[in-house]
């Protein structure tokens, strides 16, 4: 183990040890998770209050990750609700498969290469992660228990959301095998060493004695899978249609913002499992506040992108003010465990300018269409960002510098401003790790078996074209062809030709001669 | 003055409606239709069973123009809809006794005459 890596005894001060650990990673954690369980686990009789409280500190992690789960489903309505009626199966198929294979691949691989043994790079030890499994060497080795395999659930499924913002790029166009290859290369390399990098002990962990602060990943989870969506996007090209013979965009319209909206507001709550939960405990009660920084921001995130949009306008867009509240959540979750109550509402808000500027420009040049360049993109870059202007001194990583503003009022600018460059260089280098990896895998899938659907298949829709069924099938199905359709098509002295069997009786005779 | 019925592709719709425009046509209608004709239909599968639809959706144009632009306005949906592959569509030209403006009661030819530009600006 590195001497940058703190070791299990030296978490940080009494009492605020759970929302410490975060701060050693995800990788980290299975060595944690390791010291809650050993000592008590070794008898029933024997526990004391100190077991309980690793038990509670599990429990709260647990809840957490079914709170990240549901997060899937907020991307997957958010996704379809931005999609044409011809395209909304091809959604659900694809959040089924991604998170699968993202489940298979961080088990297999990509907890391994995330942990915080091995170099700077990658880790080295915790592949086909198993019970009893040794992970780690020397003094700092430890055996997988129950609480590992906790902390590993939701390292996977910090991954799963990663993954799933890839995609809101390439929606109503991309080939489904695409969708497949990209995730276990991305499941099993890409983000597990851009993880590894920042809470593994990697390079990002120190850049010339300060750690990048990323609590929940802004830049990590929320960056990595916007740059991936951005490399897809450019070698895919826009949707059919999009671009008028003079180069302007249009819009096309999502078929449902109800969908959106609940997607919207399913991944709001899930947030409060992924900020919140980053604690990894429930000591002090730290993760409350946690989850107040992370309501507030996405508050401020909604209000303020409606705002704007409304001044550009003139419209009180639906659709912008979704994006405005994913911007804020996004924004907060690298600070929400680094900020005091007062900063989450600002760094929200910036966030709601922020995503509708992006959102106005990258549509000129680029189709994304769910926003997730803007939402995901820009507002994680802002995030990571912000904790160098409002980390505070009492909440900040063992040899970090408090934010700039601290750095101002206190009189201390220089290690503030060293801060502020070290979360910019973390964001320049996930950015740059991933966009290159990235390119290259989907450079590779259009060489090869091709990323984009024909023009006849994306003019049919994915539904039928790539799964052979529609989404909606009454949309398209005429009634006269839906099996148990009440619609008989009869024009006075023509038989009317249907299958007989599935007819039913011919209640109108009945009601004549009634 | 003739009505010219055209079924199409969605997709040549925009074409020919823009192009009609600029030549001076802006008055048409359209309506999603389904139909059939030598384009197969669509199997859809559903959970391990399957339904065939035998009719598949298409577009009806109608416009109505003097006899004398019948064939400009016949082009230019050749022009737009032809992919040359099966399920193109096809194009009826029927013969219209009448035709009554509403707003003014005007009839005959005048009632086809295109519209002013400032008319029909956006």
């Amino acid at each position: 183990m590195g001497e940058r890596r703190k070791s299990r005894n030296e978490l940080g001060p009494p009492g605020r040890g759970l929302s410490l650990k975060k701060r050693l990673s995800l990788g980290a954690l299975v060595a944690l998770g390791a010291s809650l369980v050993l000592p008590g686990a070794a008898s029933a009789q024997g526990q004391g209050i100190g077991a309980l409280t690793d038990e509670l500190n599990i429990t709260w992690v647990m809840v957490a990750c079914v709170l990240v789960l549901l997060m899937q489903a907020g991307f997957l309505l958010l996704e379809i609700g931005f999609s044409r009626q011809k395209n909304v199966g091809a959604g659900v198929a694809k959040i089924f498969v991604n998170l699968s294979i993202a489940t298979i691949a961080w088990w297999s691989v990509g907890f391994g290469i995330s942990s915080l043994t091995g170099n700077d790079f990658f880790g080295t030890d915790g592949f086909f992660f198993h019970n009893n499994q040794e992970i780690g060497g020397g003094a700092d080795a430890f055996i997988v228990g129950g609480a590992d395999a906790a902390l590993m659930l939701f390292g996977m499924l910090f991954c799963a959301v990663s993954l799933a913002i890839v995609w809101g790029t390439t929606l109503e166009r991309i080939k489904f095998s695409a969708y497949v290859i990209y995730a276990v290369v991305f499941a099993a390399l890409i983000y597990p060493l851009v993880a590894h990098a920042v809470y593994g002990g990697g390079l990002l962990a120190d850049i010339a004695g300060k750690p990048v602060m990323d609590f929940a990943g802004s830049s990590v989870v929320h960056l990595t899978g916007a740059v991936g969506g951005l490399a897809a996007l450019l070698l895919l090209g826009a949707r059919s249609g999009k671009y008028g013979p003079d180069g302007k965009a249009r819009a096309i319209p999502g078929h449902s913002m109800p969908l959106v909206g609940l997607g919207v507001l399913l991944l709001w709550v899930g947030w409060y499992g992924f900020n919140a939960g980053s604690t990894f405990g429930t000591t002090d009660n730290f993760f409350a506040q946690v989850a107040l920084n992370t309501q507030l921001a996405a508050s401020a995130g909604a209000l303020v992108a409606l705002g704007v949009i409304y001044l550009k306008t003139k419209s009180l867009d639906v659709g912008m003010a979704g994006n405005g509240a994913i911007a804020g959540l996004v924004g907060i979750t690298a600070p929400s465990g680094y900020v005091e109550f007062w900063a989450a509402p600002i760094i929200g808000a910036v966030a709601g300018v922020v995503v509708v500027y992006g959102v106005l420009f990258i549509e000129k040049h680029l189709d994304d269409p769910v926003g997730a360049l803007s939402a995901h993109g820009l507002a994680g870059i802002w995030g990571t960002i912000s904790v160098g202007l409002f980390a505070s001194p009492r909440l900040i990583l063992d040899g970090a510098a408090p934010g700039v503003y601290y750095g101002i009022t206190d009189g201390e600018l220089a290690p503030s401003l060293g801060q502020l460059a070290v979360q910019a260089i973390g964001v320049i280098a996930t950015f740059a790790f991933v966009f290159a990896a990235s390119y290259a895998v989907f450079a590779a899938i259009k060489a090869t078996i091709g990323l984009r659907v024909s023009e006849d298949e994306e003019l049919a829709g994915l539904d039928i074209s790539s799964h052979g069924m529609y989404g909606y099938p009454e949309a398209f199905i005429p009634q006269e062809e839906y099996p148990g359709s009440t619609v008989q098509p009869h024009v006075a002295g023509t038989p009317v030709v249907t299958n007989a069997a599935s007819t039913p009786p011919a209640a109108p005779e009945k009601e004549v001669t009634a | 003055m003739k009505k010219i019925e055209a079924f199409i592709r969605h997709e040549a719709f925009e074409p020919i409606r823009s192009e009609l425009l600029e030549k001076g046509f802006p008055s048409l209608s359209i309506g999603e239709v389904k139909g059939s004709g030598r384009q197969k239909g669509i199997v859809e599968h559903y959970r391990g069973s399957t339904l065939t639809v035998n009719v598949r959706p298409k577009l009806k144009i109608e416009v109505v123009v003097e006899d004398k632009d019948k064939s400009l306005v016949v082009e230019t949906i050749l022009k737009h809809a032809r992919t040359g592959d099966v399920g193109d569509g096809k194009i009826f030209v029927i013969p219209v006794e009448e035709a009554i403006r509403i707003r003014t009661g005007e009839e005959g030819d005048a009632v086809l005459q295109a519209h002013s530009e400032a008319e029909i600006a956006a």
